[in-house]
């Protein structure tokens, strides 16, 4: 028998009141031990997803099944699923030790037994130490270990986290995501998790799930959303792209709106209003004309040039709108200075076509 | 990370800030602070505090033939005498009330006080208002309006009359007083709670319930504890004037339910013991003077 998918979610529709439709008609499977991200602007439902999960909304439509046990209408207490809250919401009246055994004293769980998993969470989140502290004793990072403790030592059979790095400042987020991808890894819990951050999402999923305006547009792994995206919203979202206006002209060519055709592939109708997403780092820079034969060109003026550390943002004007190209810094003397004539350049199959 | 500070704020006016320049400037700052308080001093000072002291004088004289207070025996007669049975029956009596009244305050109050501090803002205020609207009129016609109610005529004994339970017999009885001081005290224990549970993070109950915990669970181990100085504080504004409640016990209980404010009152008029009276609101005033700092320790604690 094959193990069921951690959370299974079919035909999910979430209302509140008569008109706010927060999450329309989703169908979403989550394997076992996955590290799954559901990314979106802020009102996507995303997060009002993971709170259906937890058991703190209940779905108007729809069947919910963790490890293969419908929960639909189940309240919060009687599944074996545990959030990190985004503020934590640490119980400000108890030390760190009760916050993090307040869940299995719940549960009835022997005394001795308490302290000993209680111990290894602590430890877990290398919190040793810091047992008899208040939550407000404690900084930002030091909560959402607690949080995460809290969560952990009931070893819930998915841990749902709702936007658990939102908080924290860049850097100590950066290490967390590290942190919580390694924590991940020695639980082996299925995680769940809430982010607007796409950037999060990649580093830290196995799989993404895009959401925006209650509908789901895409599952799948972060390359797979990143090369391909499935419109032109993911496109968008995910990462920095040019989007080219066109039209599909034939299944591996668009005409593009300022009459250029060029070669992109796509299974979708004749006449279908697409765009041509060009990742800017996937573009090239050169002198009017010194392009690569064989290759999609469009001509166009260099306007600005951001400096960045690690990279050069170009910001190219051609007459009908302007793109980015993206190249990393080097010695050789630069391709073009501000205000030349320039034509940017990409290789054939670097491209992805998106419908709106 | 840089954070830019500037090492000793005292560098930027230091040749300002001379010790002699510092202090003229606090003297003035005291003086322009005590006028500012000096009416409500002067009103304290006149209407509150020197009367006190003249009842607290009068609490320590003695009671002569014609009821007058004399001073010529100074003493603690009047507080021995608090400690016979009719007198102790009372503060007992009176102790109880309270303790039920604001009991059942608390009991209906909380529940209440959830409901208003997850309403939405728009919710809150027409409720906020509704729970004051009794204080827009006389303290003395509602209770006089409950007379009516608990009645031998009254809407309660036609109802359990017609459900056939008979006729009840609730007015002039204890039962009646604590119907009508937990009417007229309930706003007092509800605003203090509306207070403390509106300001605790709703999140916890949700991270409460998540983490197994029942309704029932989630209410004793978060809620409560994080709203414990709402509790008090509207325990504390309930239980006090309920001790010492004059109208609604004068006007819903009977000749067997006399409480302090009565017996005070019927010391000072009826009686004409003025040392005994005096004596029993002092001892009145320190029981609140407890209950009011143990409210501020315990505040200070919680919050």
């Amino acid at each position: 028998m094959t193990t069921p998918p951690a959370v299974a979610i079919t035909g999910i529709t979430k209302r509140f009141g008569d008109d706010v439709i927060a999450v329309d008609n989703i169908d979403l499977e989550i394997a076992d031990g996955e590290f799954f991200a559901m990314l979106g602007p802020s009102g996507c439902g995303k997060t009002t997803t993971l709170r259906m999960i937890a058991g703190l909304e209940f779905p108007t439509i729809g069947s919910l099944k963790i490890f293969g046990e419908e929960v639909g209408t189940l309240p919060p207490n009687k599944r074996p699923v545990n959030t990190v809250f985004q503020a934590y919401a640490l119980f400000p009246h108890m030390t760190v030790e009760q916050n993090v055994a307040f869940g299995l004293k719940m549960q009835k769980v022997p005394k001795t037994e308490i302290a000993a998993r209680v111990a290894e969470a602590i430890a877990l989140v290398k919190l040793g130490g810091m047992e008899g502290r208040r939550p407000n004793q404690m900084s930002g990072g030091q909560q959402q270990r607690v949080a995460l403790a809290r969560a952990l030592v009931n070893k819930p059979k998915v841990l749902l986290l709702d936007e658990p790095l939102g908080a924290l400042d860049l850097k100590l987020r950066q290490e967390m995501q590290v942190e919580l991808k390694t924590l991940q890894n020695r639980v082996g819990i299925t995680f769940v998790f809430v982010t607007h951050d796409q950037e999060e999402a990649l580093t830290m999923s196995d799989r993404i799930a895009v959401m925006d305006q209650g509908k789901l547009l895409q599952v799948g792994r972060p390359e797979d959303i990143y090369e391909s995206p499935a419109n032109r919203f993911v496109a968008d979202f995910i990462g920095r792209t040019n989007l080219l206006d066109g039209t599909v002209e034939s299944a591996d060519t668009v005409c593009l709106t300022n009459g250029a055709r060029v070669p992109a592939a796509s299974n979708l109708p004749v006449g279908t209003k697409v765009a041509v997403s060009v990742r800017p780092e996937r573009a090239h820079l050169h002198a009017r004309g010194g392009a690569p034969e064989g290759r999609p060109t469009l001509d166009g003026r260099l306007t600005d040039v951001t400096y960045l550390g690690n990279a050069l943002v170009h910001t190219v004007a051609l007459d009908w709108m302007t793109i980015e190209v993206r190249t990393e810094p080097s010695h050789e003397p630069p391709v073009a200075g501000l205000g030349d004539d320039v034509t940017v350049s990409w290789e054939p199959g670097a491209v992805s076509v998106v419908a709106d | 990370m840089t954070v830019t500070e500037t090492p000793f704020e005292t560098v930027e006016h230091g040749e300002a800030a001379t010790p002699e320049f510092e202090r003229a400037n606090n003297k003035a700052e005291a003086r322009r602070g005590f006028l500012i308080a000096l009416p409500a001093f002067a009103y304290l000072t006149l209407f509150f505090a020197i009367p006190l002291l003249i009842v607290f004088a009068y609490s320590f004289a003695t009671r002569n033939r014609f009821g007058e207070a004399v001073f010529s025996d100074v003493g603690f007669g009047a507080y021995e005498k608090l400690g016979e049975p009719l007198i102790r029956r009372v503060i007992f009596r009176s102790l109880w009330l309270a303790t039920i009244t604001t009991a059942f305050c608390l009991v209906i109050a909380y529940p209440f006080s959830y409901f208003l501090a997850t309403r939405s803002p728009k919710v809150r205020n027409i409720l906020l208002v509704f729970v004051m609207i009794p204080f827009w009129s006389n303290f003395l016609v509602r209770n006089f309006a409950w007379r009516v109610i608990l009645g031998n005529d009254g809407v309660i004994t036609r109802i359990t009359e017609a459900v056939g339970l008979g006729q009840t017999e609730i007015l002039f009885t204890q039962k009646a007083v604590v119907i009508g001081l937990v009417y007229g005290y309930l706003p007092f224990m509800i605003l203090p709670l509306y207070a403390a549970i509106e300001r605790i993070d709703l999140h916890l109950v949700e991270a409460s319930r998540d983490l197994y915990a029942s309704g029932w669970q989630t209410f004793r181990r978060v809620l409560l504890p994080l709203s414990m100085p709402g509790v008090i504080a509207g325990s504390i504004l309930v239980f006090v004037p309920s001790l010492g409640a004059y109208v609604t016990p004068e006007i819903l209980g009977g000749a067997k339910t006399t409480l302090l404010g009565s017996y005070i009152v019927s010391q000072f008029l009826t009686a004409r013991n003025w040392p005994v009276g005096a004596s029993l609101s002092f001892v009145l005033m320190a029981v609140m003077l407890s209950a009011t700092i143990v409210y501020f320790r315990s505040g200070g604690r919680n919050l």
